[in-house]
């Protein structure tokens, strides 16, 4: 049995009502997990685009590829960690910010390339974009103490160079 | 240019889908529909006494012929009585196509009267839904409908149709669609042609083969195509539960059914066999036994339509994914044409070893001397009886699989069970769904005194419609299976496994205006089938056939052992 490990699922969608529960559904039915998952309407609004990260071995992904690809809605699907990709993840962040904390997370959100985009007597929102591994570092840099809240978007990704999912 | 109210439109459609028969019972929500029913003549509906009825009603048709049948019932608990019909369909891969009413649309969300998310709860057991939005929608959402529960791995569709969408007095252009397009549904038409080279390959190195082939063959109508390469080839074949007439139970070559019910035969040939063949199965849990011990020395080639039923449980060498009767035109093409033959001496050896085990299989049982019969017995004697041609329906537990083993089906879609599911009360109402659409053959439904009484007030319906079919149950008065399990697992511990206060069958059965007949002794079995197939040709009759309550089913999988381990009778295993 081959080791466990992520995988970034990308999904072309029939942009209609019911779709999103037949995958979700699909999940729980089967006893797959999802770590995260996002989905907008795309380009051409007929479809929306699925993202959905799951943890599992070759042959259980494999398993959860085939059942995705049975859903009459699901039009195109590529596992995108198969090969060359891109992956983000966009994070908001609320941190404790008073005294010296202040300059130390604004020069932490420098060196991630985060923005402060909103500011209080005490509080500084922070937004993050990168990968899940760098979200995190970044929580563990600023000391998870001073976390108040955090939200993140869950993966989006797409594949390197000319490759594309499309119809 | 014809204008159509969503009602009228709904029945037409049905009607340019080819259908002669719904199975329903109307509702609040449908009555719009059951009026438009009422206008036409075309397609005739059959008011079944529960959905659940209806469902495996047109389930049954749908399995004696490869079309969908069409289930209609209104929303709320018309709607949940059929969800257990409609996971038997799509355990078993049934096309079938059930319209539920729904409360108006602007209703939904309200927990109105007899409003349920039906749409939600059929989610996992579905091969796809609609919901109705559009009055004009409504001929496209039938022809599609039609279309994804035909093709490819066939299933169940069911479609929402909210009260609103099918007003007397709002007229619609009626459009069928000559031809159904659906971008992202596009099942394979052929399999892919290396991969067949590679099986083809196989097959002319293989020393010990078997052909192993399940629902799949039936489903695609491809039996004639199974029987042509193995008459090219010669070799062994075995059937699951759900593939059973596939090839013929009476020839040669056959070794019966294998699992955890198959003959010894079969399975052991599966153990020791170089190369299987899996053509429309599964290897499902009640076929493989582990699957860690499954088959040490086998290479597999499995052909099945679904890519998700391809190494979901045994891993495969050779996948071809496909339609079952193309690939096997492939597969013979390929081997008629090729250079290579199979190996004839190994075969030869290979049939010596299995006609040694032989006479070794499980299928055997002692008669009683005082006249009380063995379930196996019955089964035969009515095998004699309809000349082995009935259609054949079951419910679950012993009689299911005393059907399965002593019945040989030679043709294909004449055995008719709920083998994925398992679901009792499947066969009575099957049967009825067959019988009305086959009315000169014989229809027998073999089920025993528990399952009956899942859906026994169908025996109206058949009153109602003249449906003559022949209901046989094996009466043990328990329910077998639990307590042959029970017997060997909790140590005789029939815990709730005892049918008390069994109703008087042959009075009840008369109360329904049909004819019941009793046996209780071997002697008086002869007249009684004579008497239902002859005599009572006409009429529904329900033989109550006291049967040997103690009677296990042999040979049975030793659990978690490999395909040849097993128990042949109550004290010999392998």
């Amino acid at each position: 049995m081959s080791q466990s490990q992520r995988h970034i699922i990308s999904i072309l969608l029939e942009n209609e009502p019911g779709a999103l529960s037949r995958v979700v559904g699909l999940f729980a039915q089967r006893g797959y997990n999802i770590e995260t998952l996002t989905v907008a309407p795309t380009e051409d609004e007929t479809l929306s685009r699925l993202t959905m990260t799951t943890i599992g071995n070759e042959s259980k992904v494999e398993q959860i590829t085939k059942q995705l690809n049975r859903l009459i809605e699901v039009v195109k699907l590529v596992n995108l960690t198969e090969g060359p990709h891109i992956e983000r993840e966009l994070m908001l962040i609320k941190v404790k910010a008073v005294g010296a904390q202040r300059a130390e997370i604004k020069r932490t959100a420098d060196v991630f390339r985060g923005q402060v985009v909103d500011i209080s007597s005490s509080v500084y929102t922070v937004q993050l974009t990168g990968t899940s591994d760098k979200l995190a570092a970044f929580i563990e840099a600023i000391g998870p103490s001073c976390v108040l809240e955090t939200v993140r978007t869950g993966v989006s990704g797409i594949s390197r160079g000319e490759k594309v999912l499309s119809l | 240019m014809e204008l159509l109210s969503g009602g009228d439109m709904l029945v037409r459609a049905l009607h340019d889908s080819g259908v002669e028969y719904i199975y329903g019972y109307p509702g609040g929500s449908l009555l719009h529909v059951y009026d438009a029913v009422y206008k036409q003549s075309h397609v005739k509906h059959v008011l079944v006494r529960h959905e659940q009825a209806a469902a495996h009603m047109a389930d049954g048709f749908a399995r004696a012929t490869g079309k969908a049948g069409v289930v209609m019932v209104t929303s709320g608990p018309g709607a949940t009585n059929t969800v257990t019909g409609i996971a038997t369909a799509q355990t078993d891969s049934i096309p079938m196509v059930v319209i539920c009413g729904q409360v108006p649309s602007h209703l939904i969300g309200d927990d109105a009267f007899q409003e349920t998310d039906m749409l939600g709860i059929a989610r996992p057991i579905v091969k796809h839904s609609f919901r109705v939005t559009d009055p004009v929608d409504i001929p496209e959402i039938i022809a599609k409908a039609f279309h994804i529960a035909e093709t490819g791995r066939p299933g169940p569709v069911v479609i929402d149709l909210p009260k609103d969408m099918t007003m007397p007095n709002e007229r619609f252009e009626y459009n069928y669609p000559k031809k159904v397009k659906i971008r992202s549904y596009s099942p394979p038409q052929r399999g892919h042609s290396g991969q067949i080279k590679k099986a083809v390959d196989m097959i002319f190195e293989a020393k010990r083969p078997i052909i192993y082939t399940g629902g799949g063959v039936v489903l695609d109508k491809s039996s004639d195509k199974l029987r042509e390469l193995v008459d090219e080839l010669g070799f062994p074949v075995t059937n699951t539960l759900m593939g059973l007439g596939a090839f013929p139970g009476t020839d040669e070559r056959f070794l019966g059914m294998l699992g955890m019910h198959g003959t010894y035969e079969a399975n052991v040939t599966m153990h020791h066999a170089d190369l299987i063949i899996a053509i429309g199965a599964r290897f499902d849990d009640r076929v493989t036994n582990a699957t860690g011990k499954f088959c040490p020395d086998a290479k597999i080639i499995h052909i099945d339509i679904d890519p998700s039923s391809i190494s979901k449980t045994i891993t495969a060498d050779v996948p071809i994914v496909g339609p079952v009767g193309s690939v096997l035109d492939d597969m013979l093409a390929l081997i008629r044409s090729s250079d290579e033959t199979i190996d004839a001496e190994a075969l030869a050896s290979w049939w010596k070893r299995i006609n040694d085990w032989r006479p070794r299989h499980g299928m055997r049982y002692d008669k009683n001397e005082d006249g009380l019969m063995k379930p196996q017995e019955v089964i035969e004697a009515m095998y004699e009886a309809t000349e082995g041609k009935a259609y054949v329906t079951s419910d679950v537990g012993q009689h299911q699989m005393f059907a399965a083993q002593y019945y040989k089906f030679d043709d294909p879609n004449k055995w008719i069970n709920s083998g994925g599911l398992g679901t009792m009360g499947f066969g009575f109402p099957a049967a009825m769904g067959i019988k009305m659409n086959f009315p000169e053959d014989k229809v027998v439904c073999v089920t025993g005194e528990g399952s009956i009484q899942m859906n026994i007030q169908e025996l109206s319906t058949c009153l109602q419609y003249g449906i003559p079919v022949k209901i046989l149950c094996l009466n043990n008065g328990s329910l077998g299976m639990v307590r042959q399990w029970q017997d060997m697992n909790y140590e005789g511990r029939h815990s709730s496994s005892y049918m008390e206060s069994l109703p008087d069958f042959v009075k009840l059965v008369e109360a329904y205006g049909h004819v019941g007949i009793r046996v209780t002794n071997r002697d008086e079995l002869p007249q009684a089938l004579e008497d239902t197939f002859n005599k009572y040709n006409d009429r529904l009759v329900f033989l109550d056939v006291k049967v040997d309550e103690k009677e296990h089913v042999y040979p049975m999988q030793v659990p978690l052992g490999s395909m040849r381990d097993m128990w042949l009778n109550k004290t010999e295993r392998t």
